[in-house]
């Protein structure tokens, strides 16, 4: 019965958690299509609600209402678990991202976040990197040039930027001396790990775009030459879950950004409760993302290979070395 | 989407297939209209690039051959249908010299004006769509923005946006409305800092040179030999501008740089049509203030309806005329003649016909784009990826209305 | 809660085993695999070892699996699930089979005899395992870990050097051909 008891806590969060983020993405497309517009000098969607803020319902009743429709040829299976298999590893990530401090509630101490793994970094990259099964399956299932160019191209994408990735965040890992993301922020407590490790944010931040399919790396969606590339051949419901990942891919991004190289929650003005202040600095990112995406073109497949393969890795290893020696 | 056909497939003895044939188009962000090309791929390496055309074909030209000669204008307006008069001065100046005659000055100065911001229109199109080609989305809506200033002036001196059909033989249709000067003279200055803006957000972006430079490279020779013209003619360093060389209308009178580049890559032709949107502005504003005042069409009842409309209610003979001209058109004398312009997209010909009635007996269009396009199968570009033939058939710049008439 | 939760991830994980060989697609079989090592990464959570648990996720499911994947999207799969790649498998099958279900079954009625032989084990901390695991590879076992390193490399270098030779092998197509539609 103990045992029960004690999950009761991490089932109350799990929910918050997973209604948080599934109606995240609401108002972040009614952002990045203000933002969008604000870049390219419209006033953008303006007619349902005050200045569109009903938009992102009015299109998700349009996405949901619509024919879902699977090509004749498809594997229909797996067709039809892809878009779920790519919308898992986002929500999973968020078990071990913490938002604060623990608080006292009800005379007892609880943490703020599902579970502070001691691997917490670790499993993030993990799980992160499943996400590309989603893609994989979509492409391959959807029998159709367009969306196999586009999930091989995915494909290498993922495993080419997982590498400068993972390695970028070593440099954080050796100085906090652990995976645990709440250490990580306590770690930084003096300086934000960004003063420290520039080149490691560099290569976290380049890769971490690549990792989310975002402009300028978004080459396994590039609607230039690829269609759609890998959902070319979704339409409704599944097509607005493939939407729901990526717009979590870009949140989960944003808080790894701010917990490994801005602070997480620490450094704010004092009247601001710090959970506040971290979902702030998120903000921001997410922010950087969608600005990227309006301004820049996209590199070609080769040029992105390059980069990831003669650019950032040396860099992310260089990074290594040199904090191993400082640190020494 | 677009379906994907196997029309061909290589097989090597372990059952992997090396090549595949890929459909890009015709119905697909990037081609442009409806072209469709057929794409032979190793993985993401073009082995070969085909286009298929013809899936706008509307039987243009043969349609001319049914029309008479004033009805044929609406139909040139929608050849390249991102610039109206420019068709329409080609066709005209082709009928105008079969009957030997001449347009006013006035009316030549409203007709290359009308060029001129058409040309504008054209490339601001092109400006911002090769870059969205590869990724940058937001510079097209910039140039759509400030498209909408042309279309604004087009509406205002002829009542329409996109085909004005505004060129009549012997002259033009109307004058310029009232304060329309002035209001192209505004355009001018406030277009002159957007191009700079274009250049700030594009020519210093490493994505986009990356994407861009030394891609796509066609050499002045090979330049010359596919027949290309107009700005992917100058891109590759060769010095032709028919404006310049066989002036015609005032382009005389008018001074303006022939804007050539050396490479003959992607860059180089979208720089070099960025360049050309201000020397256009340029000759827009000396046409606006060198404009002499006087008719704006030809004074020979035969030809051209009265500019004096008061003369229809007094005069009989010219009543008669009008009804003639209305009814059943003029008559052109029997001959053969090719005019050519130097229209946004390049050599823009008409090779004329005419039996001596009132319709012409053929009229064949010269269209650049259809010229142009060739340079896509050209294997002597350096065509690799995928991505590059989307950035090569963006920097040619292909209208596929003037590609299949 | 323990033994339910074994119980219920063990039960999965064979199964999808059992698909990865049943499945007549490849990608199907990938796929089963896949989910077969999230099992037993899970497994692993439940036995203390969240890193390994991660790593297994990491390498496993993230790299290994994907380049498989990677691999099988190539092949023409409707084509290749027809074939039988090796004819006359039933007889060695079977051998196989027995041996390997002898093996089993020797080891599962006997495993208490074999640990008494092993003599007392060592006892393993696993609780701070990341610090332990490191610890052992770059003291105790630097060496062999090393040489480990040494080989891969070799092995990848030797894998770019067939797939060159491979592709310096393959015709180019001659630029002859260039613009005939062949149907």
């Amino acid at each position: 019965m103990e045992n029960v008891l004690s999950l009761v806590p991490v089932l109350i969060k799990m929910a918050i958690v997973v209604g948080v983020l599934l109606l995240l993405p609401l108002p972040l497309t009614w952002l990045e299509r203000k933002i969008a517009a604000h870049i390219q000098q419209r006033p953008g969607p303006m007619r349902v609600g005050w200045h569109g803020l009903l938009q992102p319902l009015a299109d998700a009743i349009k996405l949901l209402t619509k024919e879902d429709h699977i090509p004749a040829e498809a594997d229909r299976m797996l067709f039809s678990i892809a878009p779920v298999v790519a919308l898992v590893p986002p929500f999973l990530v968020f078990v071990a991202i913490p938002i604060g401090d623990p608080i006292q509630m009800f005379g007892t101490e609880i943490a703020l976040s599902i579970s502070d793994l001691n691997v917490g970094l670790l499993f993030i990259l993990a799980v992160s990197g499943i996400g590309v099964f989603g893609t994989i399956l979509a492409g391959w299932a959807s029998n159709s040039k367009y969306a196999v160019l586009g999930s091989l191209r995915s494909i290498a994408q993922m495993i080419s930027y997982e590498i400068p990735m993972g390695f970028s965040v070593i440099g954080v890992v050796m100085l906090a001396g652990s995976m645990q993301l709440s250490q990580i922020v306590s770690s930084q407590q003096g300086l934000w790990n960004v003063v420290v490790q520039p080149i490691g944010f560099f290569v976290f931040f380049v890769s971490g775009l690549a990792e989310a399919q975002r402009i300028p790396f978004d080459l396994p969606e590039a609607e230039g030459d690829l269609g759609a590339g890998y959902h070319t051949e979704y339409s409704g419901i599944r097509f607005s879950l493939f939407m729901l990942a990526e717009y979590l891919v870009v949140v989960v991004l944003a808080f790894l950004n701010v917990l490994l190289f801005f602070g997480g929650w620490l450094g704010g003005p004092a009247f601001l409760p710090a959970t506040i202040w971290l979902l702030l600095k998120v903000g921001f990112f997410i922010w950087v993302f969608m600005w990227l995406r309006f301004t820049f073109p996209r590199y070609r497949y080769d040029q992105l290979m390059a980069i990831g393969w003669k650019l950032l890795l040396p860099l992310s290893l260089l990074n290594i070395l040199v904090s191993g020696f400082v640190m020494l | 989407m677009t379906d994907v056909t196997v029309i061909n497939e290589v097989t090597t003895d372990t059952g992997l297939s090396r090549e595949v044939l890929m459909n890009l188009g015709p119905q697909h962000p990037s081609t442009h209209g409806v072209l469709r090309l057929l794409l032979q791929m190793d993985g993401e390496i073009i082995e070969r690039v085909e286009p298929h055309i013809g899936l706008l074909h509307r039987g243009t030209e043969k349609l001319f051959e049914s029309f008479t000669y004033t009805q044929i204008f609406p139909l040139t307006d929608r050849l390249d249908y991102l610039c109206p008069p420019s068709n329409n001065l080609g066709y005209a100046l082709a009928v105008e010299a079969l009957l030997g005659i001449k347009a006013p000055e006035r009316a030549q100065y409203i007709r290359v004006i009308m060029a001129e911001l058409s040309r504008i229109s054209g490339h601001l199109l092109i400006t911002g769509a090769l870059p969205m080609d590869v990724g940058a989305m937001t510079s097209l809506l910039y140039t759509m923005r400030d498209r909408e200033m042309v279309m604004d002036l087009m509406e205002m001196i002829s009542g329409v946006r996109m085909h004005t059909s505004f060129c009549r033989v012997g002259g033009v249709r109307e004058d310029l409305p009232e304060g329309c000067a002035a209001r192209i003279l505004e355009f001018c200055d406030i277009f002159a800092a957007r191009i700079s803006d274009y250049e700030t957000l594009l020519e210093n972006n490493r994505i986009f040179l990356a994407r861009v430079e030394n891609i796509g490279t066609i050499t002045g020779e090979d330049a010359i030999a596919l027949g290309l013209s107009g700005p992917n003619l100058r891109a590759s360093g060769v010095d032709w501008d028919i404006r310049r060389d066989e002036p015609y209308e005032i382009y005389d009178q008018l001074e303006f740089e022939v804007i050539t580049r050396d490479d003959g890559d992607c860059y180089d032709r979208w720089k070099c049509r960025v360049d050309e949107m201000r020397e256009s502005l340029r000759m827009i504003r000396q046409c606006v203030r060198q404009m002499p005042e006087g008719d704006i069409l030809i004074d020979d009842p035969k030809i051209a309806f009265p500019v004096d409309k008061d003369l229809l209610a007094h005069s009989m003979e010219t009543h008669i005329h009008h009804f003639e001209l209305a009814a059943y058109g003029f008559k052109v004398p029997k001959g053969e003649v090719y005019t050519a312009i130097e229209a946004p997209k390049g050599e823009l010909g008409y090779y004329l016909i005419s039996d001596g009635s009132e319709k012409p007996f053929r009229l064949k269009v010269r269209a650049p784009s259809f010229v142009n396009l060739q340079a896509l199968t050209e294997r002597t570009t350096n065509i690799k990826y995928l991505a590059d033939v989307i950035a090569m058939l963006g920097s040619l710049d292909p209208v596929m209305g003037e590609v299949d008439k | 809660m323990e033994r339910e939760f074994f119980l219920l991830l063990s039960g999965v994980a064979t199964v999808s085993a059992l698909l990865v060989i049943v499945a007549r697609n490849p990608v199907h079989s990938a796929l089963a695999l896949v989910a077969c090592l999230v099992q037993i990464a899970a497994l692993y959570v439940l036995l203390g070892a969240p890193f390994l648990a991660v790593i297994q996720i990491f390498v496993y499911v993230g790299a290994v699996m994907v380049l498989f994947l990677f691999v099988i999207m190539m092949l023409d799969v409707r084509k290749e699930s027809q074939r039988r790649y090796l004819k006359h498998a039933l007889l060695p099958g079977v051998v196989v089979l027995v041996i390997l279900s002898g093996e089993l079954i020797v080891l599962l009625t006997q495993s208490t005899k074999l640990h008494a032989a092993m003599g007392p084990g060592q006892t393993i901390t696993t609780q701070p395992s990341v610090e332990a695991l490191s610890l052992l590879l770059f003291q105790d076992f630097l060496l062999p870990f090393e040489v480990a390193s040494v080989i891969l490399l070799v092995a990848l270098i030797g894998a770019v050097v067939l797939a060159r030779s491979e592709a310096d092998v393959t015709p180019v197509r001659s630029r002859k051909d260039h613009g005939e539609v062949r149907r």
